[in-house]
């Protein structure tokens, strides 16, 4: 028992501690929520992780922890990687957000970064990025490719950031064709191969050819690619699951993000901000478009460079689904009601789950 | 219509189905391994990566049945040779098998994997309806129900399953009539690992074909209670896991079909109807001590 005890440990601290013990400049250190290998959210942090190194080689020394769960237990993995001389803890969950806050009052001279969230202090800064840009440009997507006029969208949590997802699309796709419909399936889960897998079935037999989601695995795409329909990916390229059923795919590039915020520690000049940044700075990235007709991508990527230009899809004239007006003409909503949305657009069957 | 859905509920069923006949068998003769999650998700990576190396889906279903014979061996020696207690052991295992499975699979993430072929059974795969439903499926669904009759029938007509279940029932007993209780357990184990392997590999394989970190989400602890559900019984077993994974299922269609019910509501409709069986189960009381082995999650020790 007991050695069975200390293979399981020597296996988890293989497997979740990735440091090198080395003098370097700056120590970054990341918590997790999934595992690296999810090939979604967690993996693409990781990514920017990785980047981080790559960038900097011996001046930086990086480090993650990885699967932590929201809760009690994310405190002690960042008080720990705070004792162990982290010069910047970048926590990347929402439900990370009050145990960062708890840890970064005790270490003051430790810079947090939180990602999605909304709570600031001197040392503790925000990040998020904005992925409803790349979901209206799959919704134009979708309503030009669709023959059924229904896509499936296969959602995970009603948390403002989905429901977001799922408006944008829905414009973007009655932006072409005003009666386009949309079928949203709620899972209640981020990842759960079986399951995403099954929801995607269940929307294809009811008439979507189009598949889209707002879960972490590649299982949705996988399933599109098997029945002849289509889809997109989700956070990361999954091109080579769905070598013909992948129009594009909306891609989180933390990259560019971590390494600007490294090299401010390094320089000193590290000051707490919130950061919500979209196509425009690189942090949203459309994978290419493949398996489209030629006006198709065309039209895709004059929505990303109007996108690009500074044009914000939740713009109205904008009705929400009980069919009060949520953005008057050529009004724009402003970021706080795009955070916290929780009403759908007109057009939407679904009822948003409370 | 419903014929894509009941195609869609074998597919969510057969992991079930086939991780939970192994417990099955294992709990008989008396043993509780919790460890069924842990052998499923190595079975899933071993079998992935095997396939994905040869290139062949029959040796990583070999692979995976391997991985988890191997992982169920090393539960069966710390609790029957060094009698360690079943219930932390078991959970060892889990853990050790999502931290391993992890680290093997590394390599592997973001890999398209390779997909079981479907087995057309001539004529038969024909038929309108009963052909997709019934005979086109992959061969580890046939495999499945092949298991179940095999299971069935020799637990409750061969001289083989009635030593198990004396095993099971009173291993003092079994032990003083000449039987080698640490053998038959032993055996037992090693075949509900393997089980508990090729249903991890029809995950990576056949339902969802890909390698990620922690794909049996869970599915390693329905398993166990399906078997609890079934009140030992194979048949039942089936029962269990079909019903299972018709009511996931169809929570999903009924959320595409825009019926007005929460889909909180759906999705715990699984473990509402789980706990409502266990009560119904539980109430005849008689029926219920009939079939639980006696001796399960004792340790053996001979005195002699």
């Amino acid at each position: 028992m007991k050695s069975l005890l200390k293979t399981t440990v020597a296996a988890f601290a293989l497997a979740t501690l990735g440091t090198a013990a080395n003098a370097a400049d700056v120590k970054a250190c990341f918590v997790y929520v999934g595992p690296v290998g999810d090939f979604g959210w967690t993996y693409q942090h990781d990514q920017g992780r990785l980047a981080v190194e790559e960038k900097f080689g011996d001046k930086v020394e990086t480090a993650y922890l990885e699967s932590v769960p929201e809760g009690p237990d994310a405190e002690r993995a960042i008080e720990r990687f705070a004792r162990e001389g982290c010069n910047v803890i970048f926590t990347t969950s929402f439900g990370y957000m009050n145990p960062t806050i708890k840890v970064a009052k005790k270490f003051p001279d430790v810079k947090f970064e939180h990602a999605t969230g909304y709570k600031t202090a001197d040392n503790v800064a925000t990040y998020n990025s904005k992925f409803h840009q790349g979901r209206y440009i799959i919704g134009q997507i979708a309503a030009k490719q669709s023959k059924t006029g229904t896509a499936g969208y296969i959602a995970s949590f009603p948390i403002p950031e989905v429901v977001a997802g799922i408006n944008a699309f829905l414009l973007g796709a009655q932006s072409v064709n005003p009666d386009f419909k949309v079928k949203v399936v709620w899972v209640n889960t981020w990842f759960d191969p079986g399951k995403e897998a099954d929801a995607a079935k269940a929307l294809i037999d009811q008439g979507a050819d189009i598949i889209t989601q707002h879960t972490d695995s590649t299982a949705p795409l996988q399933v599109a690619q098997e029945r002849g329909v289509h889809g997109f990916g989700q956070a990361s390229d999954m091109i080579n699951f769905a070598k013909d059923a992948q129009y594009t795919a909306i891609i989180d590039d933390w990259a560019p993000y971590y390494i600007e915020r490294v090299q401010e520690v390094l320089d000193g000049n590290w000051h707490t901000h919130s950061s919500w940044e979209g196509l425009a700075e690189g942090h949203v990235v459309m994978a290419p478009y493949t398996n489209l007709p030629a006006d198709v991508v065309e039209m895709a990527q004059a929505t990303e460079a109007k996108i690009k230009d500074g044009w914000e899809p939740f713009t109205g004239p904008i009705t929400k689904q009980d069919g009060s007006v949520a953005a008057e003409d050529g009004v724009r909503l402003d970021d706080g009601a795009i955070l916290g949305m929780n009403w759908y657009v007109q057009g939407i069957d679904d009822k948003l789950p409370e | 219509m419903f014929e894509a859905v009941l195609l869609t509920v074998i597919t969510a069923a057969t992991p079930l189905l086939i991780a939970a006949v192994g417990e099955l068998v294992v709990e008989r003769s008396g043993v509780l391994n919790l460890g069924v999650e842990g052998m499923m998700i190595m079975g899933a990576v071993i079998g992935f990566a095997v396939a994905n190396q040869t290139g062949s889906g029959s040796l990583g279903v070999i692979a995976a049945i391997a991985a988890g014979m191997a992982m169920s061996a090393l539960f069966a020696v710390l609790v029957l040779f060094l009698v360690a207690n079943q219930v932390a052991t078991g959970l060892a295992l889990t853990i050790l098998g999502i931290g391993l499975s992890g680290m093997i699979g590394e390599a592997f993430i973001g890999v398209p994997g390779l997909d079981l072929p479907q087995l057309y059974i001539p004529v038969l795969s024909e038929l309108p309806f009963f052909g997709p439903v019934f005979f086109q499926q992959d061969a580890l669904v046939y495999l499945s129900f092949v298991l179940v009759a095999v299971v069935a029938y020799g637990l409750f007509r061969t001289r083989i399953g009635l030593v198990l279940r004396a095993v099971g029932d009173n291993h003092g007993s079994a032990h003083a009539l000449g039987y080698s209780v640490v053998r038959v357990r032993f055996a037992a184990i090693l075949f509900g690992g393997a089980c508990a392997g090729l249903a991890g590999a029809y995950l990576s394989l056949a339902y969802t074909p890909q390698w990620v970190e922690n794909m049996t989400a869970g599915r390693g602890w329905i398993a166990l209670a399906l078997v609890v559900f079934a009140s030992w019984l194979p048949l039942r077993v089936v029962i269990g896991a079909y019903l299972f994974g018709a009511v996931s299922v169809l929570n999903l269609h009924a959320q595409a079909l825009e019926f007005d019910i929460p889909s909180q509501l759906l999705s715990s409709l699984p473990y509402l109807a789980t706990i409502l069986v266990l009560v119904l189960i539980s109430a005849n009381r008689r029926l219920t001590l009939v079939n639980t082995p006696a001796c399960l999650g004792k340790p053996f020790v001979p005195d002699r």
